[in-house]
């Protein structure tokens, strides 16, 4: 039996796929069945978007894909509700290039915002053609018709109804999605705003669900990448006289790209781990103790977002002058499962599965890297593990499809854990430097900020094409020039100040490989925001979240900071404590400025003897609009304060001068059980009204600020250099 | 070589020092246990053997053949959850969960030991158990949890 269908197919046989689904213990599937398909399905026609069965069940192709996040529960929420059928009566199909709708990437916060208001439309779409259709055979107009459980009926009159199933069961709408259908006012909401179960975890919990390390296909071989010695070295020789006791292994080269394939995992494994390879090697990166002084002088392209009034002139005569230097390393997004993925590379077509977050820009780019048309080119995106950002999962997909098309069988790449850590594009390195002046009466009348940045988006496809792939740039591709982006994000805060320069130097090159981690540069710059308001909040003599507020004018921003403030019992202070190891801090952002409004206040217990800090409690109030899911929202929240103290505390890439050196759990740690805080109390601010905004990334950026406030309540010592270290 | 894996015995063509993990995988065919790292440091491998949580990545299957090995997948069930994984569930103690399969095995096997585990027990037993989504807080009180699930269900209780 093949798993692999066609969208027409599956439509008509989706019952068989999901028992296969939930079934199998693998994913197994029967290579080159399906015909080379075409173009991702139109994003303007209804039945691109949900289908419905005879039995009345409804299928829905999402773009936006599971992550781990728990979206493909609230998008499910979502359409549940607009359309009217029963929560557990929807199957979710996602991130298939060939049956999805380009949605675009997973990223960015945007999927219950953007993806959740597409899928929105296209149910208030489908409910009303449902309608229409309903409206002749009840003998009743529209306007007296109500839509429950799947089942249409008269108002007044319960049995004149009539299912979605005996409507369109089985059949095409043939409809176009307008975006005017009418949408559900938010009083009527049953399903969204309910803290539904997480739809896959029984699944997970139980060893059940398939992950893309869990596909199989039949001929398929197990292959290994074995990278250069360093960063940017030349493969000069390679020796396979060693593999010769390994039945069956064999080296695939091409350039500087090296692997080996075997029929057994065990023997590509020890074949990758003693075939000789030579490289030419060279130091191209910086001593690592210099980074900030060598970012601050690479060549860079300024950007100034903000420069409004006399900037240095109010400073200048401000009756304090106060101003400071942070900095932040690279760090990993360190996934607990290395990159996976399969491919099966034919002469004129190719079908990868991966864990992208772009299913279709991935399809784009692989194409391009293969010699392929587009069309011919099929991603299935199969759930990996957490990426938090653009980790190695496009990387180990171009590194299957070019194994594949070089052996010419279906080859599965396992990244081992040093590929992972050495060779996922890292999360930032960045220096931000502020100056600010205060007045008589401790208001701040001058900001100046600049930020020095190399890029956050390094990823495959789109202009970029395939250039960005590790596996295109080891066969000869020059790295993309893109525009440099996300570096920028919350380096302008949302105080309101009258005289504000932000400037942000976007670097042109960067000593590693870097790509979006979660929030790009928003837990960067909102570190260097959040420490800096604590530090002019203490040149004033003011309590810091009194500080803050006299700088907020946004309601919504009030109101978050005084919420967090409460749930903490927050206690008004002019300077550090003296008297204890324990401190306090505070942190605040609105996200990019357009998403959810965080604010945090963190305890910390500090043993300066040990040079430890702990984070004890955090208590964080959120506001993102409509919550469609609290239950997964505050699961999110929770997930980005650990990782936030995980990455304030601890996590740094150490390299030499010629490649990452931090290439294992002892080299990058991060945050264990035993220094996990007491508890993490979350007040959730929902405002049904409004539309929702991006949550998924917000509530890490104001946490490392906070931090190093707490650190400075407790010792008196002001840490600037991520990660803090006492 | 045989294995008896979750109650059914098997026999496994593989190399005496193959790691337990890729057999558990490749020739039995299951997909609890996850590859992490290889180096025993992470924990998503973790499976049962005579009674013990082990790490399958560095254990050599001619070691892990002398005892029963329990997956995750001979715990329980999607519609007949062991109380661990149903402890778990009732938590929303995951994210992307690729390390679950490390904390729930590793958590089995302390509450057959320890049945009234204290939070710093439960803390210092899954410290070397990594997860970067940040599910910690629910980990523990799931662990607490199933704790007071497996002891209610043993002594006839009805808890839940």
């Amino acid at each position: 039996m093949t798993s692999l269908l066609s969208r027409r197919e599956f439509v008509e046989k989706s019952g068989l796929l999901v028992v296969g689904f939930a079934m199998s213990r693998s994913l197994r599937f029967a290579p080159g069945e399906d015909a080379p398909s075409s173009l991702p399905p139109a994003a303007n026609q209804l039945d691109s978007w949900l289908s419905v069965a005879a039995d009345g069940s409804v299928t829905v192709f999402s773009g936006k894909v599971e992550l781990g996040t728990g979206v493909s529960t609230a998008l499910r929420q979502i359409v549940a509700e607009e359309l009217g059928v029963p929560f557990d009566r929807i199957t979710w199909i996602q991130g298939d290039s060939d049956r999805t709708v380009d949605q675009g990437s997973t990223v960015g916060s945007q999927t219950v915002k953007r993806g959740g208001a597409q899928l929105r439309q296209a149910a208030a779409e489908a409910r009303a053609a449902l309608l229409e259709l309903a409206s002749p055979k009840l003998g009743a107009p529209v306007d007296s018709l109500i839509v429950a459980n799947g089942v249409v009926s008269v108002r007044g009159a319960n049995d004149r109804r009539v299912s979605f199933g005996e409507l369109i069961g089985g059949k095409r709408f043939e409809r176009a999605v307008t975006g005017k259908a009418k949408v559900k006012s938010p009083s009527e909401y049953s399903i969204v705003g309910k803290p539904m179960p997480r739809v896959e975890l029984p699944a997970k919990m139980t060893g059940r669900h398939v992950y893309v390390h869990d596909v199989r296909v039949d001929g398929m071989l197990h292959g290994r990448v074995i990278r250069p010695a360093s960063i940017g070295a030349k493969l000069l020789s390679v020796d396979d006289s060693a593999l010769r006791d390994i039945g069956g292994a064999r080296v695939v080269r091409k350039v500087d790209f090296l692997g080996v394939v075997a029929e057994r995992e065990e023997d590509a494994i020890n074949a990758a781990k003693v075939l000789k390879a030579t490289w030419s090697e060279s130091q191209t990166l910086p001593d690592e103790r210099t980074l900030a002084d060598v970012l601050i002088k690479l060549p860079a392209t300024d950007r100034v977002s903000t420069d409004s009034g006399d900037v240095s002139a109010s400073i200048a005569r401000a009756a304090k002058k106060v101003s400071a230097r942070y900095r932040w390393p690279f760090q990993m997004h360190a996934s607990i499962g290395p990159s996976c993925a399969v491919a099966d590379v034919k002469r004129d077509s190719a079908t990868i599965w991966s864990s992208t977050q772009g299913a279709h820009a991935l399809k784009g780019a692989l194409a391009g890297f293969l010699g392929l048309p587009p069309e011919s080119v099929h991603v299935i995106w199969t759930e990996g593990s957490g990426c938090y950002g653009h980790n190695g999962s496009d990387d180990a997909a171009a590194d299957a499809a070019l194994m594949s098309q070089l052996v010419g069988k279906p080859i599965r790449v396992q990244w081992s854990r040093a590929d992972e850590h050495g060779w996922e594009p890292k999360g930032v390195a960045m220096v931000m430097d502020v100056s600010a002046g205060l007045d008589e009466t401790g208001k701040i009348v001058g900001w100046d900020y600049a930020v020095w940045t190399p890029t956050h988006s390094s990823r495959p496809g789109g202009g970029a094409g395939s250039a960005n792939l590790l596996a295109a740039q080891l066969t000869g591709a020059v790295p993309a020039s893109r525009p440099s982006l996300g570096g920028d994000r919350n380096s302008r805060h949302t105080y309101t100040i009258p005289n504000t320069r932000v400037v942000a130097h976007l670097l042109e090159s960067s000593p590693l490989r870097t790509s979006s981690f979660r929030g790009l540069g928003s837990p960067q710059n909102t570190f260097a925001n959040e420490s800096f308001m604590d530090e002019l909040a203490v040149a004033a003599g003011v309590d810091p979240v009194e500080f803050r507020l006299r700088h907020l004018t946004d309601p919504r921003a009030i109101a978050v900071v005084r919420a967090a403030a409460k749930l903490a019992n927050w206690q008004p202070r002019v300077s550090h404590s003296t008297t204890s190891a324990k401190g306090r801090g505070f942190g605040f952002v609105q996200y990019e400025g357009t998403e959810a409004y965080v604010a945090a206040a963190v305890d910390v217990d500090v043993d300066e003897s040990a040079h430890s800090v702990r984070v004890t409690r955090a208590c964080i109030a959120h506001d993102c609009g409509l919550i469609v899911n609290p239950n997964g929202l505050k699961n999110q929240i929770e997930g980005n304060v650990i990782q936030a103290i995980s990455r304030t505390l601890k996590e740094q890439v150490s390299f030499d001068r010629s490649r990452v050196t931090s290439l294992d759990w002892r080299g990058y740690e991060i945050l264990r059980f035993s220094e996990i805080p007491e508890s993490i109390d979350i007040e959730l601010i929902n405002h049904p009204e409004l539309p929702s905004v991006g949550a998924g990334e917000a509530s890490t950026s104001p946490i490392p600020g906070a931090i190093a406030n707490a650190i400075y309540d407790a010792t008196g010592r002001r840490l600037r250099d991520v990660p803090l270290r006492i | 070589m045989k294995l008896l894996v979750n109650g059914t015995a098997h026999d496994v063509d593989a190399a005496p020092d193959t790691p337990l993990l890729y057999v558990l995988r490749n020739n039995v065919g299951l997909t609890g246990p996850k590859f992490g790292c290889g180096l025993g440091q992470c924990g998503a491998c973790t499976v049962i053997v005579d009674g013990v949580a082990v790490r399958s990545c560095t254990t050599p299957v001619s070691s892990a053949a002398r005892g029963p090995i329990t997956t995750i997948e001979g715990l329980g069930t999607p519609d007949k959850p062991h109380p661990v994984q149903q402890a778990f569930i009732e938590e929303q103690a995951a994210q992307c969960a690729y390390c679950i399969n490390g904390m729930i095995m590793t958590t089995a096997a302390l509450i057959a030991r320890n049945k009234q585990p204290t939070r710093e027990q439960i803390r210092s037993t899954l410290n070397a158990n990594l997860c970067r989504c940040g599910t910690h807080m629910r980990i523990v009180r799931a662990v607490e949890k199933a704790a007071a699930l497996s002891l209610a269900q043993q002594t006839g209780g009805n808890e839940g």
